[in-house]
Formats: structure tokens, C-alpha cells, sequence
């Protein structure tokens, strides 16, 4: 009938010494993890996209596509 | 034990009858009952010190039992004394005294979850057949967009714009050969 004294004080204390390192430790990791699953990626996209970009050409295309209402396609 | 299977047919109103009616019965027999045995009727004296049977608020306002027998209290003048002297069964007749059930008894485990999934899948039942006559009754028509031939006008406009040509659709458009990369 007699049981060892349960543990009265510090639980918090503990409890944050165990997790905080963790929750710290994980915060971290996802943000690398996010920067170079996703930011880095999306840098290069459009660094790609815009290294032989001619603005001229893509606008001639959609002209003759008919979508703009200032300048209708050559033919018209 | 009560079986509901969640059949959306004809027939679900009797079913759904049945469970009102016997579902009060039912949760008597789940065995989480806490009136005490002084309480008499349903109503209960709030303004009273409470006895409650809770494992996360272990400790009542009152005793279970108040009113004593004169060999309980003739018990309850010895649990004065040294606690050595006290018997293995006077030990549990004082504990019996305080409380109705203890700490195992209450976390006794109930069939309760079968009727609350049961009511849950009832209503979800009854809410698919309201949504139904919903998309009969009140809805006004599809509109025109919706359909396959406008949806595809509308994607050979997109790329015609260049909508998110960095990442997004136009990305996946060949301009050249005129076909998905």
C-alpha cells in the first residue's frame, strides 16, 4: 500500500526542457526544407523564364491571337 | 446491441423513429448514471453542495453518503485515530462512504460511441436527402460557362493571354507544336 512519492514540482520546467529544443529544431528544418523545395525552384523558374524572354515576339503572338482590344490582328 | 446501418432508402423514417424512441432507453444501460441514491427526483437542488463521480474533478463538494448509520459513524470516529489500526475492509467501507465509484469503476468504458455514430450518420443521412431535393427543387440552372465547349474556349483564351506563363498552365503549353509538353 505504500507507493514511491509522485513527482510534485518542475513538471513544466520539464516538460519545456524536453520539448522546446524539438519544436525549435523542427521550426528550423522546415524553413530550410521550404526555402529549398520551393523558393530556390521558383527563383530558377523565373530567372529561366526570363533569360531569353523577347517581349516583342510574345506580343505579336497574342495580337494575332486577337486578345487585346487596343491593336487587332494584322489581317483585320 | 443497436445496429444502424446508414442505408439513404426509403423506409429511413421508421428507422429513424425507432432510434428516437429507443435511444433514452439505451443510454441508461451505458452504466455512466452519477445520481446519487439520496437524489429522488430528476430535479436537482443546485444551490446545495454537489456529489459528482469525475475523474478530471475527483474531489466533491459532499460526501456520497450523508446521512450516517451509527456503525458508520462509529467508523468515521476511528478513521479519527491512527490509520494503522484501521482493517483492509473498514479501509474500503470508509472509502464507500465518500464515494460512489471508484476511479476504475468510472473509467469503466460505455457502448455509448455506437448510438453517438449512429445519431451522427442518421443526420448526415437526412442532410444527403435535403441537400438532394435542394439540387431539385432550388437551384437555379447550370450556367452556360460550365459547358465543355465553353470550357475550352475559355482555356484557348488563357493561353492566347499567357495567363502564369513562369509556373502556372501557360508554362505547360507548347506555343510551338501547339500541344501539352
Amino acid at each position: 500500500m505504500s507507493l514511491p512519492k509522485p513527482l510534485m514540482r518542475g513538471l513544466l520546467g520539464k516538460r519545456l526542457r524536453f520539448h522546446l529544443p524539438i519544436a525549435f529544431t523542427l521550426s528550423v528544418v522546415a524553413a530550410i526544407a521550404f526555402k529549398y523545395t520551393v523558393t530556390e525552384p521558383r527563383k530558377k523558374a523565373y530567372a529561366d523564364f526570363y533569360k531569353h524572354y523577347d517581349a516583342v515576339k510574345e506580343f505579336n503572338s497574342m495580337r494575332e491571337a486577337g486578345v487585346f482590344e487596343s491593336v487587332r490582328p494584322t489581317g483585320e | 446491441m443497436l445496429r444502424l446501418p446508414s442505408v439513404r432508402l426509403g423506409g429511413l423514417v421508421v428507422r429513424r423513429a425507432s432510434a428516437a424512441l429507443s435511444s433514452p432507453v439505451r443510454m441508461a444501460s451505458h452504466g455512466n448514471v452519477s445520481l446519487s441514491h439520496s437524489e429522488v427526483s430528476q430535479t436537482v437542488d443546485m444551490s446545495q453542495p454537489m456529489y459528482w463521480d469525475r475523474v478530471d474533478t475527483p474531489l466533491p463538494d459532499r460526501r456520497y453518503k450523508d446521512i450516517l448509520t451509527d456503525s458508520e459513524k462509529s467508523l468515521k470516529q476511528k478513521e479519527k485515530g491512527p490509520w494503522a489500526q484501521l482493517s483492509k475492509e473498514e479501509k474500503i467501507a470508509l472509502y464507500r462512504m465518500s464515494f460512489l465509484q471508484t476511479f476504475p469503476e468510472m473509467k469503466q468504458r460505455s457502448d455509448e460511441w455506437k448510438t453517438v455514430m449512429g445519431g451522427i450518420f442518421i443526420f448526415l443521412g437526412f442532410t444527403g436527402l435535403l441537400v438532394w431535393w435542394q439540387r431539385i427543387h432550388v437551384y437555379p440552372q447550370r450556367p452556360h460557362t460550365f459547358d465543355p465547349e465553353w470550357q475550352e474556349k475559355q482555356l484557348q483564351r488563357m493561353l492566347d493571354m499567357r495567363i502564369s506563363p513562369v509556373e502556372g498552365i501557360s508554362s505547360k503549353w507548347d506555343y510551338e507544336k501547339g500541344q501539352w509538353k
